[in-house]
């Protein structure tokens, strides 16, 4: 198991937070809640030892070119594949912008 | 040579002495009344049977007749005490190195025998007797559960034939995909994980324990300080609540107790 | 909510996880989580030996009403460490029933359900996991003097180990085809008996013998239930307004002996057998 740590450039918190995912086999569990102005900070437990720059890539990815808004996002990963870390993600903002 | 322990049978005729067993009940359960000072107290053990019906629980296994006999004999004592005012206390004494595994048992509802024991239990304390788990042996998960885990005070000899856990080494390293000297380095700095009656006791779940001279074969000394041990407890659950608020407070259970003040608060 | 609403919206009990099940079941509006994940109260010991741990530690704890019942609901989620119980699940589930207990002393008549999907204690906390599941049966017992308790196993990972003497211990079981209701996982009793006496990877024979229907079949269940959530929410409000039964499935060693004694153990047994023997009048 790894604990891994990350922080983009982001925008301004949003009001709400949501919880997303389970820790199973291969799926993860993603909590998003409001972040510190400026900053998104994503701390990752993971099972998969040796992946941290696959998830540098798939975060740098996903922020690209747009940005994020200031968040603190949790992630405790059962080795799921980038697909559905990617899901996970997009229906957490998902629900937060429902908020 | 036995292949079953003969640690549960052997205390059992100990603190028994003369008294007569009771009857109707399994071959492999020995339950008796006796006195203790000027209490009345109610031995229950559960020993080997080598010729049980059911196979699978021949070496002193908690099966469905176990299950089902241990909650007879616990209402047995309810019933005849509903309207005491000193209620008898129940002393299980624990030798049970584990479950019954069988096609028999899981088909029969082992889990519902295994629950009417830990209810009767359950119900002669909030009834108000006195439930003593006495340890001399190995307390096994489901057997234990159903067996002494309920009691108001457990007491433990120390000895490294007394041990409680949740599964056998060999089962639980194959289930945790570990070999068993993993789980041997592993249980070696996880006090949940260990096998031996010290670091069980670091947990907060036992009362008291209890150092024997001959604990294959109580001698009088042995007798005598157990028997005192077990007064000791009879009187202080007297007093106290019925539940088992007092295993908690360990620091190694911290949580347990952080999350029941949390759980309060939010309510 | 979309993820949430989206799921509700399906028919499937099974499919739900631990969260969504319990606020399937409550009345629209009502659930509260206690300890919810964002409070992060998680198992002090998974991550020492290196594995992640979850949020809820795989429990959750909600309160609200139930066709306008105030009730307790302990959920466990199946998917995270095949649901197994450690300290802090384990103390979140045997804490809510010893609040609920002291409800109706208080004359709150709060009652509680419990939705099992778990192989029993978490082998990682282990006599920890074991001694809260202790507790878990006390208070049980204790709550049942009050008000009814109800076990809900739906599948997929049925309900073994010690929770499977908390679901004998429960007032009324409800099942669905999906369950398994046994005390022994199949892989430790083909370890412990060997694979003549139970053939792990044999499905439809450990169905046969601990299936939901079976269980039915046989008594040690109430109710068996199609896998749908507005069926199960039905008959989970029936059995809360049946109040506490006059004796529960567990008190009536009596009755189990007589049947044992009656039991030709010179031939292996048979699912037929079972419910020959304990069908007739349901405990």
């Amino acid at each position: 198991m790894q604990t891994l740590s990350f922080e983009f450039p982001a925008g301004q918190p949003p009001r709400g937070r949501a919880l997303v995912g389970c820790v199973g086999s291969g799926d993860l569990e993603v909590l998003i809640e409001p972040g510190l102005a400026g900053k998104l900070t994503i701390q990752v437990q993971t099972s998969v030892n040796g992946s941290e720059q696959r998830w540098q890539h798939l975060f740098a990815r996903m922020f690209d070119g747009q940005m994020p808004p200031a968040l603190a996002i949790d992630i405790h990963d059962f080795g799921a594949t980038p697909g559905v870390v990617r899901l996970r993600l997009e229906q957490g903002f998902e629900e937060i912008g429902h908020d | 040579m036995n292949s079953y322990s003969l640690r549960g049978l052997r205390w059992f005729e100990a603190l028994s002495g003369n008294a007569t067993p009771l009857e109707g009940l399994p071959a492999s359960l020995k339950v008796a009344d006796v006195t203790l000072g000027e209490q009345n107290v109610r031995l229950l053990a559960v020993v080997a049977d080598p010729d049980s019906r059911f196979p699978r629980a021949r070496n002193g296994e908690v099966g469905l007749l176990e299950g089902w006999g241990l909650a007879k004999a616990v209402d047995e004592a309810i019933d005849a005490d509903r309207d005491a005012p000193h209620k008898r206390a129940l002393i299980a004494i624990v030798d049970v190195p584990s479950q019954a595994y069988g096609r028999r048992e899981e088909a029969l509802g082992i889990h519902q025998a295994l629950a009417g024991a830990a209810d009767s239990y359950a119900r002669a304390r909030l009834a108000g007797h006195p439930v003593i788990g006495l340890l001399v042996g190995k307390a096994m998960s489901g057997a234990f559960l159903a067996h002494g885990y309920q009691a108001n005070r457990l007491i433990a000899l120390r000895d490294p034939g007394v041990m409680v856990h949740a599964m056998g080494k060999a089962s639980a390293a194959r289930v945790t995909l570990r070999s068993v000297e993993e789980l041997e380095a592993l249980a070696a700095s996880v006090p949940p994980m260990a096998y031996d009656i010290d670091s069980f006791a670091s947990l907060g779940l036992l009362w008291e324990t209890l150092s024997v001279e001959q604990i294959e074969q109580p001698n009088a000394a042995d007798l005598a300080r157990v028997r005192d041990c077990l007064q000791q407890a009879i009187n202080e659950v007297a007093d106290a609540p019925r539940d088992l608020s007092s295993r908690l407070g360990a620091t190694h259970r911290a949580a347990s107790s952080t999350v029941r003040q949390l759980l309060r608060a939010q309510w | 909510m979309t993820d949430s609403a989206a799921l509700l919206n399906k028919h499937s009990f099974v499919e739900l996880g631990a969260r969504q099940r319990a606020k399937a079941l409550l009345d629209n509006g009502s659930f509260r989580e206690l300890l919810d994940p964002f409070q992060r109260i998680m198992s002090p010991w998974l991550l020492r030996q290196g594995v992640v741990p979850q949020s809820d530690d795989g429990v959750v704890i909600a309160k609200g009403l139930l066709d306008g019942l105030p009730v307790v609901i302990a959920a466990i989620e199946g998917a995270f460490q095949g649901g197994s119980l450690g300290e802090v699940g384990g103390a979140k589930i045997a804490g809510a029933l010893e609040l609920a207990a002291e409800d109706n002393r208080k004359g709150i008549p709060t009652r509680a359900v419990l939705l099992l999907e778990t192989g029993g204690v978490r082998l990682q906390e282990a006599n920890l996991g074991l001694a809260a599941i202790a507790e878990i049966h006390s208070a049980i017992v204790d709550l049942r003097q009050y008000q009814p308790v109800i076990g809900v196993v739906a599948g997929s990972v049925g309900c073994f180990g010690g929770m499977s003497i908390a679901a004998g211990l429960c007032s009324y079981l409800l099942v669905t085809q999906e369950a398994r209701l046994g005390l022994n996982g199949p892989q430790v009793i083909e370890q412990e008996a060997g694979i003549d006496e139970y053939d792990s990877r044999d499905r439809p024979f450990i169905w046969s013998l601990t299936g939901g229907e079976q269980r039915f079949a046989t008594g040690l269940v109430d109710r068996y239930v199609a896998d749908d959530v507005a069926q199960i929410r039905e008959h989970v409000s029936q059995l809360l307004h049946l109040g506490v039964p006059a004796q529960h499935r567990s008190g009536q060693a009596e009755v189990f002996l007589q049947r044992l004694a009656r039991l030709d153990t010179e031939v292996q047994i048979e699912p037929a057998a079972v419910r020959q023997l304990y069908q007739g009048e349901r405990p």
